[in-house]
């Protein structure tokens, strides 16, 4: 029941339990006691809300930013990693594959915010090499979720 | 002018669906449960290999029986899930979906007077199409205290030494009831002592929720008196491609070739390069689809438990048999009312036959959201009738 709950819940984290518990075929304490242990093995780790922030009046600016940095001794780039990630700005860090170590997905009020993290922050810790910023100019689709109008049941009814 | 028409064609009737979906269509917050086909959309890597196919100019026909490597992944398909092994070259067709392969096997088997022994409640297809090939349909009238299982003794009741053919439409539409290895090998019996040829129509073959699928052509003795149809509508979401297939005897397969070759010519193209892809790589998604009609099933059965609906279990299609019988209506009216007073499209039962009196044909092949919708339309439905009854 663990794939199909995780699945479940990964596309809609305000379902309530009692419908968990339907859908699963199972009882809902069963499903409430699955996901605390789910919770406390770090496997769910937070429940957020998919907002498309584009249909809204605030300014919201994205960019995916590619670090490159001098691992550490002994360290790796998980020290560097850390530093970067506790900054409330920053939504993502990911240690990638490739030509570059570290991508940064970073979220700001303006292109200039962002400008002036990646110059004024980034930029100048000591083991960043160098950085490659890239603004989103529009989302398609975003965590499996397509953003634009939904499509119309089109289906005739037959046998 | 003289009648321009066949008595056989004016003597059958129209599928009693399309009256409620003309009125729904019309009708402003109408919810549709009426639907018989899946609300996802073709797997996309599916639906690209169609695209390739356009791009690289395969335009052109197939070979009647269809392309080569369809066929032989279809084999491999039923060898994987049967343990059932047929000759690509001679032992398959692939159809202009699941109801060319009825129509045409029906034809390529009956003579005139031969009956054909057709389980209902059942698709709608299955007693015209015996007519329109000559033959004499003798309905077997399910029943809800066998969970619409079909019974060697019912079979036993209805055969005759004219009886040639019997259809075997498992997992059912419409009410989701499903034959089990055991059945099968009850009737199996049967079906050998009287020398009948099965019609076996398996496109809801992947959407079973108790366990796979078994086929009765898996049956000791059952293969080379067992036409299979199958296809990719339900399982890969793929009905407007129009792409099913039969498997069976090379005698009978022969000639349904001959009569497609001349009525359809082959099957779409582009289709049947999509379907190679499908077979190829299709498992995770039709996995996928199945976990969520389990989910959309779960969700229906509970809901008629919580508003004292009786309901038995389906476990295979995805449709919900529920019975309406305590209303004191017949289907139709109960659908009737139900559409006009609370705006949603149910299908009556009798739409597929007598035996369907009583009951409801519910489709859940939509999203949960839609589901609740209309199950809270339902509850507020019956609730009232209950109340008008005392």
């Amino acid at each position: 029941m663990r794939e199909e709950l995780l699945r479940i819940i990964e596309k809609n984290g305000r379902i309530d339990l009692k419908e968990l518990a339907v859908l699963l075929g199972v009882q809902e304490i069963d499903v409430v006691n699955e996901l605390q242990k789910l919770e406390e093995e770090g496997i769910i780790c937070g429940y957020h809300t998919m907002i498309n922030w584009e249909l809204t009046d605030i300014d919201k600016v994205t960019a995916l930013i590619e670090v490159r940095v001098t691992p550490q001794r002994g360290q790796g780039f998980d020290t560097i990693a850390e530093r970067i990630f506790q900054y409330p700005e920053v939504t993502s860090v990911y240690l990638i594959s490739g030509g570059y170590d570290l991508m940064v997905i970073l979220e700001g009020k303006s292109l200039r915010e962002v400008s002036g993290f990646v110059s004024n922050k980034l930029s100048t810790m000591d083991t960043v090499l160098s950085t490659a910023t890239h603004f989103i100019l529009k989302k398609y689709k975003d965590h499996g979720t397509i953003f634009g109008p939904k499509k119309q049941d089109e289906r005739e009814m037959m046998a | 002018m003289r009648n321009p028409l066949s008595d056989t064609i004016v003597s059958i009737k129209p599928s009693g669906i399309r009256k409620f979906f003309d009125i729904v269509s019309e009708m402003k917050d109408a919810i549709s449960l009426g639907v018989g086909e899946p609300d996802f959309d073709t797997p996309w890597h599916i639906r690209d290999e169609g695209i390739y196919s356009l791009e690289k100019g395969k335009t052109f026909y197939t070979s009647n029986s269809g392309l080569m490597e369809l066929r032989k992944e279809i084999c491999n398909y039923i060898d994987r899930t049967q343990g059932v092994k047929y000759d690509p070259a001679k032992e398959v067709i692939v159809t202009v979906g699941g109801s060319e392969a009825i129509d045409i096997g029906l034809r390529a088997m009956l003579n005139p007077g031969d009956e054909v022994l057709i389980p209902q409640p059942s698709y709608v297809s299955y007693e015209p199409c015996t007519i329109l090939a000559g033959g004499k349909p003798v309905i077997i009238n399910l029943k809800a205290e066998n969970d619409f299982r079909l019974t060697a003794r019912e079979i036993e009741e209805a055969v005759t030494e004219k009886t040639k053919v019997l259809i075997l439409p498992f997992p059912n539409n419409p009410t989701g009831a499903i034959m089990e290895k055991k059945d099968l090998e009850a009737i199996a019996e049967v079906i050998l002592k009287h020398d009948l040829i099965v019609l076996s129509d398996e496109i809801y073959a992947e959407l079973t929720y108790n366990g796979k699928h078994v086929s009765i052509a898996s049956l000791p003795g059952m293969q080379e008196r067992t036409v299979l149809i199958n296809g990719f509508s339900k399982a890969y979401a793929m009905t407007g491609w129009r792409l099913g297939y039969a498997c069976g005897p090379e005698a009978i397969i022969k000639q349904m070739t001959k009569i497609h070759q001349f009525a359809i010519m082959c099957a779409p193209t582009t289709a049947q390069y999509a379907a190679v892809e499908a077979l190829k790589n299709g498992d995770g998604d039709v996995a996928e689809m199945r976990e969520a009609y389990n989910q959309r099933r779960r969700f229906l059965m509970n809901a008629f438990k919580e508003m004292g609906i009786e309901c038995f279990e389906p476990y295979g299609a995805f449709y919900v048999f529920p019975c309406i019988k305590e209303f004191g209506m017949t289907s139709d009216e109960f659908a009737t009312r139900f559409l006009e007073e609370e705006k949603v499209a149910a299908v009556p039962g009798t739409a597929f036959g007598d035996s369907g009196e009583g009951y409801l044909r519910i489709s859940y092949a939509y999203s949960i959201e839609r589901l609740k919708e209309a199950m809270e339309r339902l509850n507020r439905f019956v609730t009232r009738l209950r109340s008008e009854q005392k």
